[in-house]
């Protein structure tokens, strides 16, 4: 009875219960990612591998942070200076083709840099679309625009890759605003313009701000977009720690400056969480929302059609162009080096069903189209499961939290290589190399995919008043009851919108997946990858339909979970 | 000052204002009332300038406003669900209009303390308005409301969350604030006693149109039709037919009454509405014509009278009648009303 | 909630099919199993691997572990506990590093009869060469004759003005290729006169990039991608590939390679045994295997590289759109490994700033 009524009353106390939602999520964290990092680090910092401060290359180490702050830094500033309009629009405008764009914006994510690369040539290369219909415009002997290998394709590649973000968090929170709160505004005198600084964009600044966070970070990790679009002349962290680790094989400098990125991602995570201080409770759920419309004529239409056109140009073209060139005959007749290619074909799709060589290693599509969604399903549930319990425990008002939360976002902050290595030093023996099942995989997919859910189901959870649930019980419901009656349709959206991220990212991770996969388990990045490191006309082609493919999926999979109207508003 | 003119609105299809008019004078304070979803709230969202009409005109002074926005109007909103705005204080939610007015810092402060003053909240100017309870919220959008001195008025169900005495407080205070600013304000409100109090004039609206309009004596003396005397609580609704018109006789499940008329005259056979005040009911009833018969089912001391409440058995009804002398519970008695007292009422017409 | 049950019940199905979706290794009741750790380039037919598991009552595992780099980093990291039996993959410009980390047993295979001795780099036979290629430039023939050129037969050439701004090249700090590449011009000019060359390029107009990828498909022009830049540092069997990988097979290669003295320099990929295993026979035996006349046969038209057995026949594509080298640069194993860093250092200096 004594003990009974102690746990009762230990429960009562937020810190307590706050570790108790936490402890799944700690563990899995604990595990899976710390472990293997600290195993790694540990190793390699010691002189058995030559490990010696005094001697370390120290500009291979303050170069590329420098470099890495200042590009990420107006990397996340255009995104936001494209996102926001974007999100206005997705927010507040109804208008054809609305779920469809906004499917399309978010495609970039998942793309492997590699394919991004080639889309992005198709479009603006020496002989891409642009160019050429330039060249034949205006006369020119020379393609005019210099894109790739330049300071503005790394901006413009980030911008493509992450405005997905700043249109899904914050339109997601825009639309949800209490309309009411514009319309007192507006009676007590405040132009529009007032309304939108002193009330809306206010009641936005949480979720600017965390969808901000994610965009920097994945700017400042970012790899193979400063590696292939960017070219050798820039160089982040990230892509020195691959040349360390890879190519120089100096371990212990690459886990230098791997320590050195989780610290920055460490500084960056309290500095956002700092400024966005308590989360406010913004709404309550029945307060009628700002909700869509049909832009006005005039004016109104104007800027929608611009921001619908400019979206689609940004974000869509290069996607275009690539999809276009995979059903395009890649040769011209030698010697006729001008044209442009002719002639439609779907060989290249045909070539991919069609194992040419008998290889064991062939790929084939679908296999690998499964073996991607399969990852995705598995790395979706954990990521949600794991989420929900993590959102809740960051409910509670405990100082816990503030050192918990951080740690969580670590992930997004590592390496995928030393991730990898860690994991070969940690996970090299029974049960794991038992397995022919790379259940690794998905666990490192969730690692990243976490802090992502939990950005997202976090605000939604927030904003679910007390009442409510207090209500529901007074009325009879049991807890789980009252989780599965008031809790669960209410975040319904924001479970959508983390669950859509999981997909996203499982089906695009790269990095960590050329480390943890099995030749029986080809997933659709690695078989891209595999295509386009080779050379040859179908070989190339081949990447191209296998991207084209990666990108249909992807979209079946984004439409699929936007579909499934759980109980719940609908704001998709 | 303010003229609606004609306003009319769906709602998801359906009709929701049918060419709804009046007009309030400068130093006029009206009283809107109706059942709800007839549109009261959407009416004053319309006047104010944040939803469009489908047709009609508001006018301020002979001006139409269809082109100025609602920011420009200068009227003042009192929302039913308070609206306030969660990330900034209570003073800071009291002081926006007078910024956006663009008034003086001292101006603010002093206008803001006064405020607070006058709703008794003082205590309250630093906390976040999230953590207020729902008197408390509705106090503070009343001040908000009132602190930028709008031109206009309009209070959506400004006090209904108070208590008794906070209601009666503030009530008095709005009042005053009313008759001395003597600026035209649109009170909504579904509690009668409030807008009796409140009203230079009362509006009742249903199904869309404007039903009756006047002093609030007028309503409670010439209801119009059934509905309102309904709507209003005026008393014991019995329907019956008209059998005879002079004297003005009715038949009615309690018998043959006789009753006389108001609103509109009626012919034989046609349905009406007879009204029996509880007030009237007279207890000593061997004078009456009219006599109603029926069991004590209820019983309750209201200080100047009793509240009694009789059970008709053979039809089932309840009558509700005020008396001078007590009675027992059980125990059958008859009640008689004059046939002056009894108001026979138009049924509602039939809406197209 | 009725959708709710949906998209569970499909979890679940998913989760079953998982467990059943189709594997191409081979049905698990065989008593043993042999581990083979390779780089991601590594390919062989099916038929030839599924006849070497029946000869020997074997299933064969592979393990692809990234590129050389990162499975050499996995195959050292691992060494207390390997995660294989064998280890293919590493080249010559990693070899020192792969053989101070003793990841390996030796074996003296009997077919290191018929392997010339320049590809046994390790007399120990500690790792064993398996196959050969070159990094080259490749050309554009079609270029070239349009614009009336004539190839240029050195690396000294390449700085004249009239190659200006054609070749793309890639960076060795980064790209394996472009690596080699570098090893080849300090093998031509030494350690005192490479840089100079380098400036000299650079002043040329030299077009550097991150990866082979880029190098090829954006900036070749005798790609599909269709660039600006008609010579790229590539490997020399790519023409072949060009020829294999064609849509309408053509009747000559589009590309070559400029194979002068020093201008091409030679990988070699060796096996080993990793040390350790508990299948020291079944993995002598896939190392002769590996060496044997099929696996050999095999390798151009899966890895497109040379075979080392000099018994293995050339498939027509290669003898036909494949130039080799007389005299391929080559550097110590011990020189590279001890150098790279400062060359590369070096380099980027020199080059990209």
């Amino acid at each position: 009875m004594a003990l009974k009524s102690q746990l009762g009353s230990l429960f009562k106390n937020p810190t307590w219960r706050a570790a108790l939602f936490w402890l799944l999520p700690a563990a899995f964290l604990g595990y899976f990612f710390y472990q293997p990092l600290l195993a790694l680090f540990e190793l390699l910092i010691s002189p058995e591998w030559g490990f010696d401060l005094s001697t370390l290359n120290w500009r291979r180490v303050w170069s590329p942070l420098e470099f890495t702050i200042g590009q990420a830094s107006l990397s996340t500033l255009l995104t936001l200076i494209i996102g926001l309009p974007g999100a206005w629009l997705f927010a507040k405008f109804e208008f054809p083709g609305k779920q469809t764009l906004k499917m399309l914006t978010t495609l970039p994510f998942i793309l492997p840099t590699v394919v991004v690369a080639a889309g992005f040539n198709a479009l603006l290369g020496p002989r891409g679309w642009v160019n050429l219909g330039l060249m034949a415009l205006f006369d020119l002997n020379a393609p005019p625009i210099q894109f790739l290998n330049t300071f503005g394709a790394i901006l413009v590649a980030h911008v493509f890759y992450n405005t997905t973000i700043i249109i899904r968090v914050v339109s997601n929170a825009w639309t949800r605003q209490n309309i009411r709160l514009q319309h007192a505004a507006a009676v007590l005198g405040a132009t529009p313009w007032q309304t939108f600084k002193e009330v809306t964009f206010p009641l936005l600044r949480p979720s600017i701000l965390a969808a901000t966070l994610l965009v920097f970070l994945f700017n400042f990790t970012s790899f193979g977009v400063v590696l292939m679009l960017g070219g050798p002349q820039f160089s982040t962290l990230e892509v020195e720690i691959y040349i360390q680790a890879l190519h120089m094989l100096n371990l212990p400098l690459a886990a230098v400056l791997s320590i050195l990125q989780l610290l920055c991602t460490l500084v960056i995570t309290i500095g956002h969480n700092r400024l966005s201080g308590r989360r406010d409770r913004t709404l309550a759920p029945g307060s009628p929302e700002v909700g869509v419309r049909i832009p006005k004529r005039g004016l109104e239409r104007l800027v929608v059609i611009l921001l619908v056109v400019s979206l689609f140009a940004l974000l869509v073209s290069p996607l275009a162009a690539l999809a276009a060139r995979s059903f395009v005959k890649l040769e011209a007749d030698r010697g006729e080096r001008g044209e442009i290619q002719r002639g439609l074909t779907l060989d290249y799709y045909r070539e991919l069903g069609f194992n040419r060589r008998g290889s064991l290693f062939y790929v084939p599509p679908i296999a690998a189209a499964w073996n991607s969604l399969m990852f995705a399903g598995i790395t979706i549930l954990i990521t949600l499961f794991l989420g929900l319990l993590v959102a809740y425990g960051l409910r509670q008002r405990t100082a816990l939290n503030a050192i918990l939360d951080p740690l969580l976002m670590l992930p997004l902050g590592a390496s995928a290589i030393t991730l990898g290595l860690g994991f070969i030093i940690v996970f090299n023996r029974p049960p794991f190399s038992n397995f022919r099942f790379p259940i690794l995989l998905p666990i490192a997919h969730s690692l990243v995919a976490l802090p992502f859910v939990v950005r997202t189901l976090g605000p939604a959870l927030q904003s679910i008043p007390v009442s409510l649930r207090n209500a529901a019980r007074v009325l009879g419901a049991s807890p789980g009851r009252v989780w599965r009656e008031i809790d669960l349709p209410l975040l319904a959206p924001a479970i959508l919108v983390g669950g859509i991220f999981a997909l996203t990212i499982s089906l695009g991770e790269f990095g960590a997946t050329t480390f943890l996969t099995r030749p029986e388990y080809p997933t659709l990045p690695v078989a891209i990858f595999r295509y386009i490191s080779q050379p040859g006309a179908l070989n190339y082609g081949q990447a191209l339909a296998m991207s084209t493919i990666l990108m249909t999926v992807s979209a079946a999979g984004i439409l699929l979970i936007e579909h499934l109207h759980l109980p719940g508003k609908d704001l998709f | 000052m303010l003229t609606v003119h004609n306003i009319e609105k769906t709602y998801e299809g359906k009709p929701l204002l049918r060419k709804v008019s009046f007009d309030v004078a400068r130093d006029e304070t009206i009283c809107l009332l109706g059942p709800s979803g007839s549109g009261k709230s959407t009416l004053l969202r319309i006047i104010a300038g944040l939803e469009n009409a489908e047709a009609g005109q508001i006018l301020w002074a002979g001006q139409d406003l269809a082109r100025v926005p609602a920011h420009e109007r200068g009227f003042g909103l009192m929302f039913q669900d308070y609206a306030l705005f969660p990330h900034r204080t209570v003073a800071e939610n009291i002081a926006f209009g007078l910024r956006m007015q663009n008034r003086p810092k001292a101006e603010i402060q002093a206008r803001v303390k006064t405020a607070l003053e006058t709703i008794t909240m003082t205590a309250f100017a630093d906390r976040k308005v999230t953590e207020l309870s729902g008197g408390e919220q509705q106090r503070v959008a009343l001040a908000r409301a009132l602190a930028p001195e709008p031109r206009l008025l309009m209070l959506d169900e400004p006090l209904g969350a108070l208590d008794r005495t906070l209601r009666e407080q503030l009530g008095r205070e709005l009042r005053r604030i009313l008759r001395e600013t003597r600026i035209p304000a649109i009170y909504v409100t579904h509690d009668q006693e409030e807008a009796y109090a409140i009203a230079d004039r009362l509006l009742l609206l249903h199904h869309g149109v404007i039903l009756q309009s006047g002093e609030p004596h007028e309503f409670y003396h010439h209801p119009r039709n059934a509905w309102v005397a309904r709507f209003f609580g005026l008393g014991n609704l019995i329907e019956g037919t008209v059998t005879g018109k002079a004297p003005l006789t009715v038949d009615t499940p309690l018998g043959l009454i006789q009753g006389c008329c108001e609103s509109q005259p009626l012919s034989r056979g046609q349905k009406t509405t007879l009204l029996f005040r509880p007030a009237q009911a007279v207890q000593d009833t061997d004078n009456s014509p009219n006599r109603i018969t029926g069991k004590v089912i209820d019983q309750v001391f209201q200080g100047e009278h009793y509240r009694v409440t009789l059970h008709i058995n053979e039809e089932a009804m309840y009558f509700h009648v005020m008396l001078q002398k007590p009675v027992r519970i059980d125990e059958a008695i008859t009640v008689g009303y004059d046939p002056d007292d009894v108001l026979c009422l138009e049924n509602e017409e039939e809406m197209e | 909630m009725k959708r709710t049950y949906l998209l569970l019940t499909l979890t679940l199905i998913l989760g079953l099919l998982a467990a059943c979706a189709p594997q191409s290794a081979s049905p698990s009741e065989s008593p043993r199993v042999l581990t083979v750790m390779t780089h991601d380039s590594f390919a062989a037919s099916e038929g030839l691997i599924a006849q070497f598991e029946a000869e020997h009552n074997v299933t064969v595992s592979f393990i692809r572990s990234g590129d050389t780099g990162s499975a050499l980093n996995q195959a050292i990291l691992s060494r207390e506990n390997p995660l294989a039996d064998v280890f293919y993959g590493v080249d010559n410009t990693f070899l020192t590093r792969a053989l101070q980390a003793g990841i390996f047993e030796s074996y003296s295979s009997p077919l290191l009869e018929v392997i010339p001795a320049e590809f046994i780099v390790d007399p120990q036979h500690y790792a064993l060469p398996v196959d050969y290629g070159d990094v080259c430039i490749n050309y554009d023939k079609a270029y070239f004759e349009e614009h009336d050129l004539a190839v240029p037969a050195s690396l000294e050439e390449l700085t004249q003005p009239e190659y200006a701004g054609l070749l793309v090249t890639e960076n060795p700090a980064t790209s394996s290729p472009g690596l080699a590449f570098l090893l080849a011009t300090i093998a031509n000019f030494g350690e005192e006169g490479y840089l100079d060359y380098w400036r000299d390029l650079a002043d040329n107009g030299l077009v550097v990039v991150g990866d082979w990828e880029t190098a090829y498909y954006t900036n070749f022009s005798g790609s599909s991608g269709q660039g600006p830049q008609p010579m790229v540092v590539s490997y020399g069997s790519s023409p072949a590939a060009e020829v294999y990988f064609a849509e309408t097979p053509p009747d000559e290669a589009p590309t070559a390679s400029i194979i002068g003295p020093n201008t091409c320099f030679r990988q070699i990929e060796f096996v080993g045994i990793l040390n350790g295993t508990p299948n020291r026979d079944l993995a002598e035996a896939f190392v002769d295997f590996m060496l044997s006349v099929p696996f050999q046969e095999d390798i151009p038209l899966q890895m497109f590289v040379f075979p080392v057995n000099t018994e293995a026949a050339l498939p027509k594509v290669f003898i036909d759109s494949v130039q080799v080298p007389d005299q391929p640069a080559t550097l110590a194993i011990d020189v590279i490994d001890a150098s790279r860093g400062d060359w590369i250092e070096a380099w980027m200096q020199t080059v990209l700033e």
